[in-house]
């Protein structure tokens, strides 16, 4: 009972993760507190059973007869084969749901395959779904602003960020908060992945596999873009910035590099 | 290294073309027993290499800079290091070594079943394993970590990577002949009258080990040669630009470099079922269920590679799938550890070094499995995938499981195979080091992972360091506790304590012999154990006895 009031403490008390800066990363976090919650329970409860048992069943002076013959306890047995089997499956649907709500479960592509062939026009290639929040955006206020696109280009070892409404190529990647981003991600060379710990959002960047990652930042902030997938000697340099900013800023950011201005006002 | 493991040269032995003395151990010997120890003690001078590179990859990581070696360099060493530890330390030694020095003994037999296929498979592994190395010297080594992810490892320097695909299949092969080898010697070569179910418990965690091998290394080769024809002869299989598939070749890797998993951890399993219940003096809590769990890892365990792949591009039914299958893994590694756990309660539990190291690994091995479900969660893998928490995972399952278990071991049968004991005390402050600095090295990596630091790179955030110099106290406290046991195995060869033929009071065949075994291990007819877990006295005869258990020297009952 105390193991299991205090694994729930930890759970919600300790907090090891950095702060939360898109729409999926509050739900992802609220997965992360159970299962810290869980396996904490699980790891001192079981930490406990062997300090106690060496302490308590240790062999003393003199003590020289075997232990019990204990060689087993169907019941005890049963208990321990249901128990986890009962916590896993309840896991298992739980972070099921989680990955329904961050969107991880639309049809591959179905979604991000419309908007990109709208805008790419020619896209016989499947293209390759990333997780991201289209659940989301059709229920919050996002439903009423279009997604914006932004193709993403992974090379050794770099990242470019264009923006096809104002046809210009970033180093970093400007985004305003609230609205949902579309990333229409390419790689040149090797494999990349697109990290935003922040975002608690991660995908591999795959050459000959298009992908589309959608995400909603809600935090206005400088974060890190990381590369996580190895991809050569400069692997841990190849590294970007993420700006959320408000929408005002992000439209002077925007007018300020957009090379279609004539066009696109 | 050689010399701690000679044992006293035989006086009176009939002529044959097997040389003696300590000759044999450098020799194309065919004895189980010498096989078994060449793979230990080669396996352990790899383990110091791949030691040496972890050192240095730990030292680059001190400071958030890229300043103690090369970035190329870099991407060599931890390449060495990862594939020297899984393919020439871990996998040859909870499998060869122990597999080797004690299956023979379990089933009854006087040797492997085929025992120059079984010398064929140890001397692949040296000239491997140089091959492997030398490749740092001559041209640099291979730079795209173990896994070997085209189209990286297409486009890094091709004879590196090209050494170090023939190394590893030369590997794969050892490991396949010995994966035969272990089925044909349980499955045939049990003494007349042991049943399947009275083997002791190491047999079927080499069982299934042995099965994973046969199924799951085969895929692993020919992905390999493929990435070999890719590079050579400039084929498209994986190459994206000639219309191949990068993702296929991680699905045909992982579907041998996951169950590669229980390859290391499932004969530490089984190596941990012998120990704990001589030393507690119980009989094996629940040995039925454990058989089942076993089997059950190994179905289990070759329908869930796709998990090292959430972030990419599978479809969703993929990852729920593999997220459920792997979850499940959960359950019969669960019984096997509440097993454990029951065998220790109500014993006599000697707290010598065997039984620390175990209950070492029982500990480091949950932390390990609970991570790991957390990681077959796909919103949760797709965050720390590919950090620091995923090495932190894996350490605690190979490190904090198999090679906890490898030193339980050694302390273990060290008296049956020198004849002589260990030093206690060392072999305490062996352990007492070897927890601390291994908990201070790996579970800080776990928040590094969860805050945004990414695996294999050479420079970090500034914000982590004070993280990273930890874990890298940690590492060099492991690395000190190499000393005390280095010089407890040598010291204690020449003069350590006599251990006689049975210092455990062990009721497992091996025990039943003389310390150190003669070639072909008895020398009459072999025991038949029927009851290898035999300990323990009834709950009404408690105070009655004051010896140990059952009688079980009795062969023909």
């Amino acid at each position: 009972m105390v193991l299991v009031l205090g694994g729930l403490w930890i759970g919600q008390n300790v907090n090891l993760l950095p702060v939360d800066a898109s729409a999926n990363a509050p739900i992802y976090d609220e997965l992360f507190r159970v299962l810290f919650s869980i396996g904490a329970i699980l790891f001192l409860g079981i930490l406990g059973l062997v300090i106690f048992s060496l302490i308590r069943f240790r062999r003393r002076e003199g003590q020289l007869a075997d232990g019990l013959a204990i060689e087993g306890n169907l019941p005890l047995e049963v208990l321990w084969t249901a128990v986890p089997a009962i916590v896993v499956l309840f896991i298992g649907l739980f972070s099921y749901d989680i990955y329904e709500r961050m969107g991880g479960m639309a049809p591959l592509g179905h979604d991000a395959m419309t908007q990109t062939s709208a805008s790419a026009s020619s896209s016989v290639q499947r293209v390759w779904g990333g997780i991201g929040t289209p659940a989301l955006s059709t229920t919050t206020e996002a439903a009423l602003a279009p997604p914006l696109p932004v193709e993403v280009t992974a090379m050794q070892f770099a990242f470019l960020f264009r923006y096809p409404q104002g046809d210009f190529i970033s180093g970093e990647l400007h985004v305003p908060v609230g609205q949902p981003v579309t990333l229409a991600m390419e790689a040149k060379d090797v494999i990349h992945a697109f990290w935003v710990p922040e975002f608690r959002l991660k995908q591999d960047v795959i050459p000959g596999q298009p992908t589309v990652l959608n995400f909603t930042p809600t935090r206005a902030g400088r974060y890190p873009i990381v590369c996580a997938e190895l991809c050569g000697p400069y692997h841990g340099g190849m590294r970007s910035t993420v700006v959320v900013e408000d929408q005002q800023a992000f439209d002077a950011w925007f007018a300020q590099n957009d090379k279609l201005s004539a066009t696109s006002t | 290294m050689t010399a701690t493991l000679t044992p006293q040269a035989e006086s009176s032995r009939p002529p044959s073309l097997q040389p003696h003395g300590w000759l044999r151990y450098l020799s194309f010997s065919v004895d189980h027993k010498v096989i078994g120890l060449q793979y230990l003690v080669c396996g352990f001078a790899f383990y110091l290499i791949g030691g040496a590179l972890a050192g240095a990859i730990r030292t680059e990581l001190a400071s958030p800079l890229s300043d103690f070696m090369p970035r190329e360099v870099y991407n060599q060493v931890l390449t060495l290091h990862g594939t020297v530890m899984i393919f020439l330390w871990i996998v040859p030694v909870v499998n060869g070594a122990f597999g080797n020095y004690l299956i023979p003994f379990y089933v009854g037999a006087r040797d492997m079943a085929f025992p120059r296929l079984n010398a064929v498979a140890f001397w692949l592994i040296p000239p491997a394993g140089l091959l492997l190395i030398s490749s740092y010297f001559i041209t640099g080594a291979a730079q795209s970590g173990w896994t070997a992810y085209p189209p990286l490892s297409l486009t890094t320097p091709a004879i590196g990577q090209i050494i170090w695909i023939l190394s590893v299949l030369l590997l794969g092969g050892s490991s396949i002949f010995g994966g035969i080898n272990f089925i044909a010697t349980i499955l045939k070569l049990r003494r007349p009258g042991l049943k399947l179910m009275q083997l002791p418990m190491y047999c079927w965690a080499m069982l299934g080990t042995s099965i994973l091998v046969v199924l799951s290394t085969p895929v692993l080769a020919g992905t390999l040669i493929l990435l070999s024809f890719d590079i050579v002869a400039h084929t498209g299989f994986f190459n994206p630009g000639m219309g191949g598939n990068v993702v296929v070749y991680q699905h045909l890797f992982w579907f041998y470099s996951h169950p590669a998993v229980y390859i290391m951890v499932l004969p530490a399993f089984g190596l941990v079922s012998e120990i704990l219940p001589v030393h507690c003096r119980k009989p094996l809590f629940g040995y039925a269920t454990m058989v089942v769990s076993i089997m059950a890892i190994v179905v289990l365990g070759l329908v869930v590679w796709a998990h090292h792949m959430f972030t990419s591009g599978t479809p969703p039914w993929m990852r729920l799938f593999f997220t459920i299958a792997t979850a499940f893994i959960a359950v019969p590694t669960g019984i096997k550890f509440f097993n454990w756990l029951a065998t220790l309660w109500g014993g006599r539990i000697s707290l010598n070094s065997a039984v620390l190291f175990s209950c070492g690994f029982i500990v480091n091995f949950v932390l390990g499995g609970i991570t790991g479900v957390a990681l077959a969660q796909v919103p949760f893998d797709v965050h720390v995938h590919d950090t620091y928490f995923v090495v932190a995972h894996f350490h605690y399952i190979v490190y904090g499981g198999s090679v906890f278990v490898i030193f339980a071991s050694i302390y273990h049968w060290y008296p049956k195979v020198t004849g002589r004991m260990l030093n206690e005390p060392l072999g305490r402050l062996h352990f007492l080091i070897t927890f601390i600095g291994f908990n201070l090295c790996f579970a800080p990596q776990h928040w590094l992972g969860l805050n945004g630091m990414p695996r294999r790179v050479a420079e970090y955030d500034p914000q982590f360091a004070f993280i990273n110099q930890l874990s890298s106290v940690g590492a060099l406290l492991m690395a000190i506790s190499t000393l005390p046991f280095l010089w407890n195995v040598i010291a204690s060869a020449f003069q350590g304590e006599i251990a006689g033929d049975n210092p455990w009071r062990a009721l497992t065949p091996e025990w039943l012999t003389s310390s150190p075994p003669p070639v072909e291990n008895w020398r009459g007819e072999a025991p038949l154990v029927t009851e290898p877990y035999g300990y323990g006295v009834a709950a009404d005869e408690l105070d009655l006895k004051a010896a140990s258990g059952r009688d079980l020297w009795s062969s023909g009952r």
